[in-house]
């Protein structure tokens, strides 16, 4: 069993979480994940580490509430238990030192991106990070992100916060102004938007790194569920990844796969809510 | 029971009770029921008691076949238990997984002669560990503790095995298995219908009570390096066994529609994450109403047999050479065509067709006839010109094997790997790497689940050896 330590809400639908695990946090490294089941007969769910430390044997999640599995989690609260963690897993975020760094996270993938920031800064990059959301309340850790990066900008698609437009815009306008070259851009999110990430920094021959999310069953490389094609090449996300030259990504290929158990997704959903209609109505009150 | 060879060999070999086929096909229980004392006794005296066994020298373990059959017949279940059990720790898996057809039963005399059919030993051992697990006290009294610290990686046969062997000899074991449940191949692959998994748990209680300490949710390679077990953690020494995990996918055009699986992942969704009683357990899984599967072992054999227990209307087996050549067990053949899977005999996918939405909507497949030999020495299929076809289905699974999780072996670069990755090991089961050992299909590649047992039978010895200066364990069995 793994203990939540501390939970804390990000925006309506993301939460922070601090959990003993000291065995996932001993060799964590940026970039890696964790395969949590929450109890007996619960669903193997990849989640990135945001943080991590060996001495207290504890590590951070951040997680939004989509689908049964994770709206389950984002109502666990400090002092209940978690049944499995495992981890850490996937290849740690390679640390391109280069003058400019930029990190671009989408929703919850801002919570893949925030690691990367010290490490990048101890290798003497300059970081930006680019966060955003489809409205302000669903923008999250920008004070963190401040306290991690040189420059944060915060985009918001309706304009209610930071700049009116997304993160790739935001980026794009980054690239054609910056008067620090950038070397690298990191991006996690949305598959769109990622796609739209690299689309921008293709013209700029800019080394782009995702960070991928697709379907996960053991994490160790023996089912292949998580198969995606880079450079025309079948690898494991699991194993050869999660983070992968964007620009030689199939995202398409990608997105579509993500939609194979939209059925069951939704009737898991339902289930999840009519056994936990009360729980559900009372974090809705709570975070109003 | 004194029986002249002459009575003995009438008898015929008795039959396996096994549940309906049309009733099982729809459920996940065993299919097989297992002998009642009276046609476990009346098959042990079929044996003819050899001086010298054939069927001995067949079993990679060398369990001595004719001492613990004459028990059964002699109604002395507990001595056959013991003499089973003194050989090999698990019976109630191998009794049930072996492919008794290439081992013990080829080698049966009763088999050489016109008609003849083998002792159905197999079927035997199982009877007896059925026995020995419901009614024997079977824990295991072990050496006094030496204080020494061993490491096994995986919970596999391979590693449970050395477990149980290192702990017998009063060493301090820790297995660290990478999944959420112990079991390896056992849990995730083999299906309950053939392998239920109380038989696993009770090993593992057995386990528990020499003392093993198991830890879930280790990935060894990431979450702690061989290295670091070796020092930071004061491990002795280590058994490697973390099996051929790596999926291989046929690289036909279509792979990546929704809908086709490797066999590893289908039977991972069903065994492990049980996504047969979807919502009730959150793994989802697609069910398809035809469905495809590619391979002719037991993998393929497994999978397809689930595919129709999962409701699939039609379930086929498409094999690119002919049913002789077919690596399966013959006894999950003859159950597969009782439960109306469908045969594609001498059939190579060519592709894996898919509607506007990338929805696997078929196979395109194109037949085969037997050439020459390869070097395997079986038939080398050829395809026929103009024999394209095409077989409907919405799911599609590969079962055509596995190459070595090179996870493990990456972060340990003093191990010795050979071409195809796998670990290389001496005949003691000592690997390049002092006081680490390794076994199963991890050094085999893909093998059995007895040739598993074997190694970490081996590797225990060699363990015990290595940490006492000392061959012989103070307590056998
Ligand atoms: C579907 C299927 C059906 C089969 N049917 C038969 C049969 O009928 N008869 C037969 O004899 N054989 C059969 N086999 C083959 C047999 O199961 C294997 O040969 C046998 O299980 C190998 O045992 P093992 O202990 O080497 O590895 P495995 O059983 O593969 O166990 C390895 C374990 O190590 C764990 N692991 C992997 N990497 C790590 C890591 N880095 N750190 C920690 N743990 C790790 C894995 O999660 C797993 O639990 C079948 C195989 C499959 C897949
Ligand atoms: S372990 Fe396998 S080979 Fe040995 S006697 Fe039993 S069934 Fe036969
Ligand atoms: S999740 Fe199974 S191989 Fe990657």
């Amino acid at each position: 069993m793994f203990r939540i330590l501390d939970a804390r809400r990000l925006a309506s639908d993301v939460k922070w979480f601090r959990i003993k695990a000291p065995l996932a946090a001993r060799n964590r490294q940026p970039g890696q994940f964790v395969i949590l089941r929450l109890e007996e007969g619960g669903e193997r769910i990849p989640l990135t580490m945001a943080a991590a430390d060996r001495e207290s044997g504890t590590i951070e999640l951040i997680v939004k509430a989509i689908g049964a599995t994770t709206k389950h989690l984002c109502e666990l609260e400090a002092g209940d238990d978690i049944a499995d963690i495992m981890g850490p897993l996937g290849k740690p975020t390679e640390i391109h030192a280069c003058e400019h760094a930029v990190l671009v996270g989408g929703g919850v993938g801002t919570a893949v991106i925030y690691p990367l920031a010290p490490a990048l800064r101890e290798a003497g990059c300059f970081v930006t990070a680019i966060t955003g959301g489809r409205t302000h309340d669903l923008v999250v850790l920008e004070a963190e992100l401040r306290s991690v990066c040189d420059d944060v900008c915060v985009t918001t698609d309706d304009g209610s916060y930071g700049f009116k437009g997304n993160v790739a815009d935001r980026l794009e306008e980054l690239l054609s102004n910056a008067t620090k070259p950038v070397g690298v851009v990191y991006a996690a999110g949305p598959v769109p938007m990622m796609r739209a990430v690299c689309d921008r920094t293709r013209p700029h021959k800019i080394r782009t790194i995702v960070s991928l999310n697709p379907i996960m069953v053991d994490g160790t490389g023996m089912c292949g569920g998580c198969r995606i094609t880079v450079g025309g090449q079948q690898v494991f996300a699991c194993v050869d990844g999660p983070e992968f030259d964007g620009h030689e990504v199939d995202f398409d290929e990608l997105a579509d796969r993500l939609t194979a158990y939209r059925t069951q997704e939704r009737t898991a959903l339902e289930r999840f809510e009519r056994e936990h209609g009360h729980a559900c109505a009372s974090t809705r009150l709570t975070t109003a | 029971m004194a029986m002249s060879p002459k009575d003995r060999i009438k008898i015929q070999r008795q039959s396996m009770p096994e549940r309906d086929a049309d009733v099982r096909n729809a459920d996940f229980k065993e299919v097989n029921i297992g002998f009642s004392l009276d046609l476990a006794q009346t098959e042990s005296v079929r044996c003819l008691q050899c001086k010298d066994a054939k069927c001995t020298c067949g079993c990679p373990v060398g369990i001595p076949i004719p001492e613990f059959l004459e028990r059964i017949a002699d109604n002395d279940l507990k001595g056959a238990a013991e003499i089973l059990l003194g050989a090999n720790a698990l019976p109630g898996i191998t009794g049930r997984v072996c492919p008794q057809e290439e081992q013990c039963e080829q080698f049966c005399v009763r088999a050489k002669s016109k008609n003849g059919e083998p002792v159905a030993i197999g079927h035997l051992e199982r009877f007896v560990a059925d026995w020995a697990r419901e009614n024997m006290d079977i824990r295991q009294i072990c050496a006094p503790a030496t204080g020494r610290k061993v490491a096994v990686v995986g919970s596999g046969p391979a590693g449970l095995t050395c477990a149980g062997e290192l702990a017998k000899c009063g060493h301090d074991v820790t297995i660290f298995e990478a999944l959420h449940t112990v079991g390896g191949v056992l849990t995730y692959g083999i299906p309950e219908f053939r392998l239920p998994n109380k038989i696993i748990e009770a090993e593992v209680d057995r386990l528990r009570q020499m003392g093993v300490k198991i830890v879930c949710n280790v990935v060894v390679g990431r979450t702690f390096t061989v290295d670091e077990l070796l020092t930071d953690e004061g491990f002795d020494a280590m058994f490697i066994a973390n099996g051929a995990g790596l999926p291989v996918f046929m690289n036909i055009p279509g792979e990546n529609l929704k809908g086709v699986y490797s066999a590893n992942e289908y039977l991972t969704r069903t065994n492990l994450m049980r996504a047969y009683e979807f919502p009730e357990a959150e793994t989802p899984i697609i069910k398809g109403d035809r469905i495809a599967v590619i391979g002719g072992g037991n993998v393929a054999m497994d999978s397809v047999r689930t595919a129709k227990r999962l409701g699939a209307k039609v379930a086929t087996l498409v094999y690119r050479r002919s049913r002789e050549e077919m690596p399966a067990r013959k006894e999950e053949v003859h159950h597969a065509e009782q439960e109306g899977i469908e045969f594609q005999m001498l059939t190579a996918p060519l592709r894996i067709l898919g509607d506007e939405n990338r929805w696997v909507r078929g196979l395109e497949c194109q037949r085969m006839e037997l050439g020459e030999p390869d070097d395997s020495g079986r038939r080398r299929p050829v395809p026929i010109e103009g024999s394209k076809f095409v077989i409907d289905c919405d799911v599609v699974i590969e079962a055509i094997g596995t190459r070595a999780n090179p996870l493990l072996t990456a972060t340990t670069p003093d191990l010795k790997l050979n071409k195809w990755g796998y670990i290389l090991v001496d005949e003691t089961g000592a690997t390049s790497k002092p006081g680490v050992y390794a076994g199963g299909d991890i050094t085999r590649g893909s093998a059995t689940v007895i040739l598993a047992m074997g190694d970490g039978k081996r590797a225990a010895a060699s363990i015990h050896a290595f940490l006492t200066a000392n061959a012989e364990c103070a307590v056998a069995r």
